[in-house]
């Protein structure tokens, strides 16, 4: 049970948030049960695993992940992971308890819990990963769900643009990080913690240190909202205020400096680590709390405190003292528990008084005296008041700062940033009870305040309780949890430290008296001015957001307009003339350096009737090219020729397969294009034949392009054709065809069984394409001027009208009459030379390929000859079934071998003996290419059937559109 | 024979490039099918040329390499058919939906100029 507890403890809260989806849209109080439970869950598991971290073992859980990259699935716990984990799944019981009341039945609950429930595991999995790698997945999933939970209110420009900005922010750390731990594998060659944890000299003497360390502190800074990356944080309290008390608390935020502190030993004691988190700490402690003081919305001011209370511990773990580290981790325990209630607390303030405008608020206390109280409590443990947990953290802070560490000017002024921050935190603390609270109420509130219902309450008084406790008895309640945490860090440099609350008359103590008076003095004189202020002087005007903003315009739009206006261009043929361009490029620059020898191989010897043929090919195809602008059809039969040519080279020289296949593509291309052509748009020759200047150059331009490749391609493949061959793996097919893949046509078995699994790819594609096709036809609307019959339509038509005895549509109808009824007769023959050409495929020329696409043509044939509605109203072709079918028959197959313990699409073959047949080959494969053969069939047959229906969709304009759409629902399902 | 296989597939490739140059989709259409059977004989002669060598192996199954032609490009230029034609099958519907939505048969949706 204990191995498997900490994946359990990560595990859960996916599985149940993804359970909560499940549950009806109006449940708040079973999602409620369900979120409470998981965290319950959590937090006893991770209790349980106490007697074994206690001890200052290790619970490690490992699975294997990406063993060939040295990615395993470890999750391990120590003292440390064992506090977070503690303290997460406990303040997420708390704020699970205390959402129950602040949420509204007529949210979207269900997605509450889905993203809370997802936030909590990948924050338990940051905790526990012991991998740095799975530490960095989970860690950017903190990001994502932290994203979505802030922008919970998606109706909201506000959410919206604070989610926005926080994804933006940490996610980029995130990515910063990920490349400083990929350094950091590079160095120790493991990503595994314990093994990472051991070693630190060798990190902090590589000549990659700097660049890990600036990486890594890009991740957590930005993650724990530290200066310079401060402003997303107050832009995130947009969320739902539950979310912002776990944020700021126990999560988020927290996991910034959880790694800092994770990776102390390893990382730091260097003049880098001490600088850049020196400076950024102290900057985050004074401006924070600096900003915090003139914040005007109660839950601004909390956030502001929380980038200062963050800067504080950063700046502890910046020393690189062991006594620093000591408080730095405690302080984090102390300012998740005061903070968690002071933000449940400001979310029943504005619950119940309807606003958390410091300015709107006063007099508080004699509506609402037990949470008055309790704020009070909580706001003097953030202020530092003996007798409470954060006055004890901020003496050892301030014993550290007195201490001197490394001889320079961040540590010279230490002292006094210290204790003006803390100061500071007096005055903002004094701000918040004083405008709430005390004074004489307002003559009205947006709502008559009281308190709250005692379950909403009870989390702030538990955490408040747990601040009181902490502080008055500390070496009795945290003591021992806080050393089996410290050591687990620390290890052997673990100091010696005392946690009490009366130390003797010290310096820190003086400290605190003097920060505690100064406070307080600065409150009763500035007071009144803050509570008018609008914007904090000096540092107000310099707002990281308004920066974040302007970047964020330069790069999404300006930047991309810029790359659009130099590389972007709406016109396809400079694109095709750059295409076109570099290919010819890339196959002259390698042929320049290495030269082009000809050799002196032949492998056929001439023939004139060769020669003869392609002759007649090459006029095709240059006529060809000249005829499409004006003649498409002659375009299209001379194409048709070249292709005929070709088909007759691949018999010529030994290919039979490429000849058969060739030859029935060819008649379905043709087809293919004769029903597009219709909805292409007239064209005479008097026109448009343009004749400026510009446009002859562009001809010869063009012209001297197609030149170059033809003449490349030529002196290319001849050079290839007339060198000898080199030994191939062509010589292993030939040689394995029978005796392992049972077939004789080394073409085929290639197809379906060496080479099994490309085809099983191709195939795939093939009906992709199909669907494509038939989902861009089905809302095809053709331009206006071809909307109206053609023109040889009608010319018949009106020929009907002028006789007497026709009917309007005869001539049509009896439109080559006597090759259509050859065509229906053909029917059945094209089926059974489809039939044959898939059977015999295995052995002789032919396979799934080609029996596809020629009994794909019989179908069409039918069509072509009778009409569609004729062939529609006789024979239901269900091409979707078809293509579904034979790639699932495909896939069968090649599965039928997984279960038989080989790898996926092996092959099995024997020969049968049968009645009056004889010896029949019987090879597994073949039911491969019967898959395949479906497949053709239905793709072929979709793509054909989807465009000569726009012709007859057409004629149904004039009905409605409901109409239409039934018809083609039974027509195509 | 390889001299004038070489010339015909340079030929057609000047034909496709040239007209795949062009301004209207039809001709882009052909311009396609063009150059994808000279891409097929390219790489169905990269096999080298053989007459009368198909790679089918006799009753008994047996057959030594050098008797046959290169089965390699054969198999590769076979599935290249088929999949030329679904994407000439894709790509003449993708110009039809775009005449029929922007009224013109010009590459770029509209008259240049």
């Amino acid at each position: 049970m204990q191995h498997y507890a900490p994946i359990l403890i990560v595990m859960l809260p996916f599985v149940a948030g993804f359970a909560a989806v499940l549950l009806p849209s109006d449940s708040r109080t079973p999602s409620t049960w369900l979120a409470g439970i998981t965290m319950l869950a959590c937090l006893v598991l991770t209790l349980s695993l106490y007697p074994a971290v206690g001890a200052g073992g290790v619970v490690r859980n490992e699975v294997e992940w990406i063993p060939s990259l040295g990615l395993d699935f470890v999750l391990r716990i120590d003292g440390f992971a064992w506090i977070f984990a503690v303290l997460v799944s406990g303040i997420g019981l708390l704020v699970v308890v205390y959402t129950r009341y602040y949420i509204s039945a007529e949210d979207p609950v269900r997605r509450f819990y889905l993203f809370f429930l997802a936030f909590t595991g990948s924050m338990l999995g940051i905790v526990l990963a012991g991998n740095l790698i799975l530490l960095v997945v989970f860690w950017e999933l903190t990001s994502i769900f932290s994203f979505l939970l802030i922008g919970y209110w998606h109706h909201n420009q506000g959410a919206r643009d604070g989610a926005r900005m926080a994804l933006t922010i940490t996610a980029i750390g995130g990515l910063g990080l990920l490349a400083g731990v990929l350094i950091v594998g590079h160095i120790v060659g493991s990503y595994d913690l314990d093994v990472v944890l051991a070693s630190g000299d060798t990190i902090r003497r590589h000549e990659l240190y700097v660049p890990a360390l600036l990486l890594i502190l890009l991740g957590t800074l930005t993650k724990s909202a530290q200066f310079p990356f401060h402003f997303w944080l107050p832009n995130a309290m947009a969320a739902p205020t539950p979310v912002s008390a776990f944020l700021h608390s126990a999560t988020m935020v927290k996991a910034g400096v959880f790694l800092m502190a994770r990776l102390w030993p390893v990382l730091s004691d260097t003049p880098e680590w001490f600088t850049i988190l020196g400076l950024a700490g102290m900057a985050s402690l004074l401006l924070g709390a600096y900003l915090a003081m003139y914040q005007q919305d109660l839950k601004g001011l909390l956030a502001y405190s929380t980038i200062s209370h963050l800067g504080l511990i950063t700046l502890l773990l910046s020393l690189g003292s062991p006594l620093g580290a000591v408080a730095a981790i405690f302080h984090m325990l102390n300012h998740a528990t005061f903070k968690a209630s002071l933000f449940m607390a400001a979310g029943i303030i504005d619950h119940e008084a309807g606003t958390r405008d410091l300015r709107r608020l006063s007099g508080l206390f004699r509506y609402m005296p037990i949470t008055g109280t309790l704020v009070m409590v909580a706001s003097a443990a953030m202020a530092g008041v003996p007798l409470l947990n954060g006055f004890l953290s901020k003496e050892m802070f301030f014993a550290e700062a007195v201490a001197t560490h490394a001889n320079s000017w961040v540590d010279t002024v230490a002292p006094y940033a210290a204790v003006l921050g803390s100061a500071l935190a007096v005055t903002y603390s004094i701000r918040l009870i004083h405008s709430i609270f005390l004074g004489a109420p307002p003559e009205s509130f947006p709502r008559e305040p009281h308190e709250p219902p005692f379950w909403m309450r009870f989390p702030v008084m538990f955490l408040v309780v747990a601040c009181l406790v902490i502080g008055i008895i500390p070496g009795m309640t945290i003591g021992p949890f806080l050393h089996v945490a410290v050591s687990s860090v620390l290890g052997a440099e673990t100091p010696e430290y005392s946690l009490a609350v009366w130390h003797g008359f010290t310096l820190p103590l003086a400290m605190s008296a003097v920060a505690l008076v100064g406070g307080t003095l600065l409150y009763l004189v500035a007071g009144d001015y803050l509570e008018h202020s609008e914007r904090a002087p000096l540092f107000g005007r310099i707002q990281g957001q308004r920066i974040f903003e302007r970047v964020m315009v330069a790069i999404s739009w300006r930047g991309a307009r810029l790359v659009e206006d130099v590389f972007g261009t709406r016109r396809l043929q400079p694109q095709m003339r750059l295409v076109v361009a570099a290919a010819i490029a890339a196959a002259a620059i390698p042929l320049a350096a290495a030269g082009l020898g000809f050799g002196s191989y032949r492998g056929a010897t001439t023939d004139f009737a060769f020669a003869g043929l392609w002759a007649v090919g090459m006029v095709c195809a240059v006529t060809a090219a000249q005829q499409a602008k004006f003649h498409r059809l002659a375009a299209l039969v001379l194409m048709g020729g070249t292709g005929l040519v070709t088909c007759v080279t691949f018999v010529w020289l030994s290919a039979p397969d490429l000849a058969a296949t060739q030859l029935v593509v060819e008649i379905v291309t043709t087809v293919l294009i004769l029903l597009g052509l219709r909805w292409l748009p007239k064209r005479s020759q008097a026109l448009v034949e343009s004749t400026g200047i510009l446009d002859r150059v562009r001809r010869v331009r063009d012209l001297a392009l197609a030149v170059v490749a033809g003449v490349g391609m030529t002196a290319i493949s001849y050079a290839v054709m007339t060198r000898t061959p080199p030994d191939t793996i062509a010589d292993f097919f030939v040689e394995k065809a029978y005796s392992e893949g049972g077939g004789r046509n080394v073409v085929n078995v290639i197809l379906v069984d060496f080479r099994g699994f490309d085809t099983f790819g191709e195939i795939t594609v093939l009906g992709i394409v199909a669907l494509t096709v038939f989902a861009l036809l089905r809302r095809f609307r053709p331009a206006p001027d071809s909307i109206e019959r053609p023109e040889q339509q009608l010319i018949q038509r009106s020929f009907d009208e002028a006789e007497p005895d026709r009917e309007a549509g005869a001539t049509a109808a009896e439109y080559l009459y006597v090759p259509s009824v050859i065509m229906q007769w053909m029917f059945p023959v094209v089926i059974v030379l489809a039939a044959y050409l898939l059977l015999r495929g295995h052995d002789a020329p032919g396979g799934g390929f080609a029996a596809g696409v020629a009994m794909a043509a019989g179908f069409i044939l039918q069509y072509m000859a009778a009409g569609t509605v004729w062939v529609e109203n006789r024979l239901r072709i269900l091409p979707v079934v078809w293509i579904g079918a034979g790639l699932l028959m495909a896939a069968l197959t090649g599965t039928a071998a997984i279960l038989l313990d080989d790898p996926f699409l092996t092959s099995y073959f024997q020969y049968v003996e049968l009645p009056v047949i004889g010896k029949v080959p019987m090879a597994s494969a073949a039911l491969f290419d019967l898959g395949v053969f479906s497949l053709v069939v239905g793709a072929t047959v979709l793509m054909l059937i989807a465009i000569a229906h726009q012709s007859i969709r057409r004629l149904r304009a004039a009905r409605t559109g409901e109409e239409r759409q039934l018809e083609e629902r039974q027509q195509w399902n | 024979m390889e001299l004038t296989l070489a010339l015909a597939i340079g030929v057609l490739t000047g034909s496709g490039v040239w007209l795949v140059l062009r301004p209207r989709t039809y001709q882009l259409v052909i311009g396609l099918s063009l150059l994808s059977y000279a891409v097929n004989l390219f790489i169905f002669s990269m096999g080298r040329l053989r007459v009368g060598a198909a790679p089918v192996l006799g009753t008994d199954g047996a057959g030594s390499p050098a008797d046959f032609a290169d089965p390699v490009p054969q198999a590769l230029v076979l599935t290249a058919i088929v999949i030329g034609f679904a994407t000439t099958a894709l790509l003449l519907v993708v110009l039809l939906a775009a005449r029929g939505l922007t009224g013109s048969d010009h590459v770029d949706g509209r008259e240049s100029r």
